[in-house]
């Protein structure tokens, strides 16, 4: 591979390794991840439906099976169980997989072998095999797309011992986090918010994760009103949110919570214990939803600091809705900036 | 479906199977039938909660297995193969520590047994069997992965799945479905639609082949070609090994509810211990003092596993923990320590 590219290649035809900077999107800083990786440790495999000579259906693994060969990418036969569960004899064979499942909703065919294996593996042979496992799911809402193509699975993952679970908000993150989560030797489940794949920002590719603990949230907007927490696409809506909330004064501090399994109750802590507030964010259904653990985490840690109770802003407790109504489904702005102005105008009783 | 037939009569169908690898099969299936017997007499004596026997699966389990080599095949089995255990050479204390409950996947080292973990999902490993045999593959190794399922798992999606995915890529994985006629307490006929497990393989475009699973030799010839087969890049081939599971399913069944004693019975005429007995006395390959050696042999290991399981200490509280991350997290250390101040005894 050459290390001369243009923008427009971007990260479908660069070398990963070089430490450059360049504006791409997210789809293009994960396939940029994948070329790391797949450069960096001889033992990574990148395979699913569509992956090889597609590129995948988002083309997030353009060009990685021309460039890497058709035995470290390789297309799979139309079956989740079956990838997840080739992931884990894969990984008992000694090597690092990265499978992809197409959608979201497509998980619910593999939910036995990433909870009852994939997740298990590892305990049940007391240690004896790692599972150096990255589930790339493509995730979330907000595209239009048919059924099952927007689920919001991340309690679901987040609630299973075993697993770990990451949803990057944006092109530099994606990059990050898809390399950290490769080199972690135990299975994450990595969600890719598809909303945001198209977005174009900086990304430097030498912006390695190695320095990085799994874990770790980051607060993108400082603020001293309020905290908006939030992961995956919902980042991007908290982030414009607070800036229809300086106008008038207010001042929200937003936290990208990256890591959905462990969370960062300290970095939540530390947040809410400056702002006193905290308004989570999320596309799943409210009900038994991360935002629940999110407030649970946050009245442990920062009780004493709060001067309302935790305000949830999430998908009303629904099958995720077509098109036309998906606006009306996933939290909306007016919907977050009414629940800091509950939080902001709350009096104990 | 009840009657069994019996072993056709004539020459020797079966030559590769001959006096040594006779005798290995012999006593390690007696073995397996003595810590058997064991096993259900712990759960008789309240020291293992339940068990599941293999009672009557002797030749498909230790026959089958015998012709992987342990120095480079792996096999992924559910939770009845203590025979294929036995005949990997698999710590036995530690296989059977799963029936004393001490550790779901037993307390045996999986990965330097070439034997994973217990897995009481049926169908769940035989896609891991998959993955590990195209990595082996991608690897330029010669190890082969023997994947094992019954008669009722063969129901699973899982099994469909993992043996179309096997044949598109010619992995070298041996399916090898033990059909016991019974899973739990549904038949052969209410189970397996069109009667044959092994006639499903045509369909992915292998082999598939029904032996008699209570025939040592034939078992074993099976699976040796079907290795073979795998090994030499030919891809993947379907086993049925056609036997009877003449215990209950588990030690908490009662095969009254469904199914007649007298096929029981008929099924237990066809030991494939008494088989393969008659087999080597016939061909001058077991004289009586290596039977009675044999027996003597099963029964001192048998016992020995019976004391080793029953005395092996339980697990720490600390296994809660250990082992649910390669690399823990802070939550999970903090729930470790509210188990240390609170719980720990």
């Amino acid at each position: 591979m050459t290390g001369t590219m243009t923008e427009a290649a971007g990260a479908a035809r660069g070398p990963a390794a070089g430490a450059v900077t360049r504006e791409m999107s997210m789809q293009q800083a994960i396939n940029a991840a994948l070329r790391t990786v797949l450069e960096q440790d001889p033992d990574t495999l990148v395979f699913g439906e569509d992956v090889g000579a597609l590129g995948g259906v988002f083309r997030v693994t353009d060009g990685l099976q021309r460039d890497f060969g058709a035995e470290r990418v390789f297309d799979t036969p139309l079956a989740e169980s079956a990838i997840v569960g080739m992931a884990v004899g894969l990984a008992m064979n000694g090597w690092r997989p990265i499978p992809e499942l197409q959608f979201d909703g497509f998980a619910y065919p593999a939910v036995d072998q990433i909870v009852n294996q994939l997740a298990r593996m590892h305990y049940r042979s007391r240690g004896a095999a790692p599972m150096p496992v990255t589930l790339r799911l493509p995730s979330f809402g907000g595209i239009q797309a048919p059924e099952h193509h927007g689920e919001s699975l991340e309690a679901l993952f987040a609630h299973v011992p075993g697993l770990k679970v990451c949803a990057p908000s944006d092109p530099q993150d994606a990059y990050r986090l898809l390399v950290q989560s490769v080199r972690c030797d135990d299975p994450v489940v990595y969600m890719e918010p598809k909303a945001r794949y198209w977005e174009r920002r900086p990304v430097d590719t030498a912006a390695g994760a190695g320095d990085m603990p799994v874990g770790r949230s980051r607060v993108l907007r400082p603020g001293r009103h309020a905290t908006l927490v939030a992961w995956g696409a919902m980042v991007h809506r908290c982030l414009q949110a607070a800036e229809y909330a300086a106008e008038d004064g207010v001042e929200l501090e937003v936290v990208d919570l990256r890591w959905l399994k462990p969370i960062d109750a300290e970095g939540l802590a530390a947040s809410v214990s400056r702002t006193r507030r905290a308004v989570v964010v999320h596309e799943a259904p409210l009900t038994a939803g991360l935002g629940a653990e999110v407030g649970s985490l946050v009245t442990e840690r920062a009780f004493g600091a709060l001067a309302a109770p935790v305000e949830r802003v999430a998908g009303f407790d629904v099958p995720y809705p077509a098109g036309p109504l998906e606006p009306q489904y996933l939290p909306t702005i007016d919907r977050i900036l009414s629940a800091v102005q509950r939080t902001l105008e709350y009096e104990r009783p | 479906m009840t009657t069994p037939s019996p072993t056709p009569a004539g020459p020797d169908p079966h030559p590769g199977f001959g006096p040594d690898l006779a005798r290995r099969c012999y006593r390690e299936m007696l073995t397996a039938r003595r810590i058997d017997e064991e096993a259900i007499a712990l759960q008789r004596q309240g020291v293992f909660p339940a068990y599941v026997s293999l009672r009557g699966q002797e030749a498909a389990q230790v026959a089958g297995a015998a012709a992987l080599d342990a120095e480079r095949d792996f096999a992924f089995p559910t939770y009845r193969e203590m025979g294929v255990a036995l005949a990997l050479g698999v710590d036995m204390v530690g296989y059977m520590a799963s029936h004393r409950a001490l550790w779901h996947g037993g307390l045996y080292d999986p990965m330097a047994s070439r034997f994973s973990s217990l897995n009481a999902v049926v169908g769940g490993p035989v896609p891991h069997a998959v993955g590990w045999a195209v990595g082996e593959r991608l690897r330029g190794g010669t190890g082969c992965a023997m994947a094992y399922f019954g008669d009722g798992a063969s129901s699973e999606g899982d099994i469909h799945e993992a043996m179309n995915f096997a044949a598109v890529y010619r992995a070298p994985v041996v399916f090898f479905c033990q059909n016991n006629r019974w899973a739990l307490s549904v038949p052969n006929e209410r189970q397996v639609a069109g009667g044959s497990v092994a006639a499903r393989a045509q369909g992915y475009g292998m082999p598939g082949t029904a032996v008699d699973g209570n025939d040592a030799a034939a078992v074993h010839r099976a699976t040796a070609q079907a290795l073979e087969r795998a090994r030499a890049g030919q891809g993947p081939s379907l086993i049925e090994a056609l036997t009877y599971r003449v215990e209950p399913h588990s030690t908490s069944d009662d095969t009254s509810r469904y199914r007649d004693a007298e096929e029981e019975r008929a099924w237990r005429d066809r030991d494939p211990l008494t088989l393969l007995r008659a087999r080597m006395e016939a061909d001058g390959s077991g004289d009586a003092a290596f039977f009675e050696q044999a027996e003597q042999e099963a029964r001192k290991r048998a016992e020995a596993v019976r004391d080793g399981v029953s005395t092996a200490p339980e697990p720490d509280g600390t296994d809660l923990f250990a082992h649910v991350f390669r690399e823990p997290t802070e939550e999970l250390a903090r729930q470790q320590r509210v188990w240390y101040e609170e719980v720990r005894p």
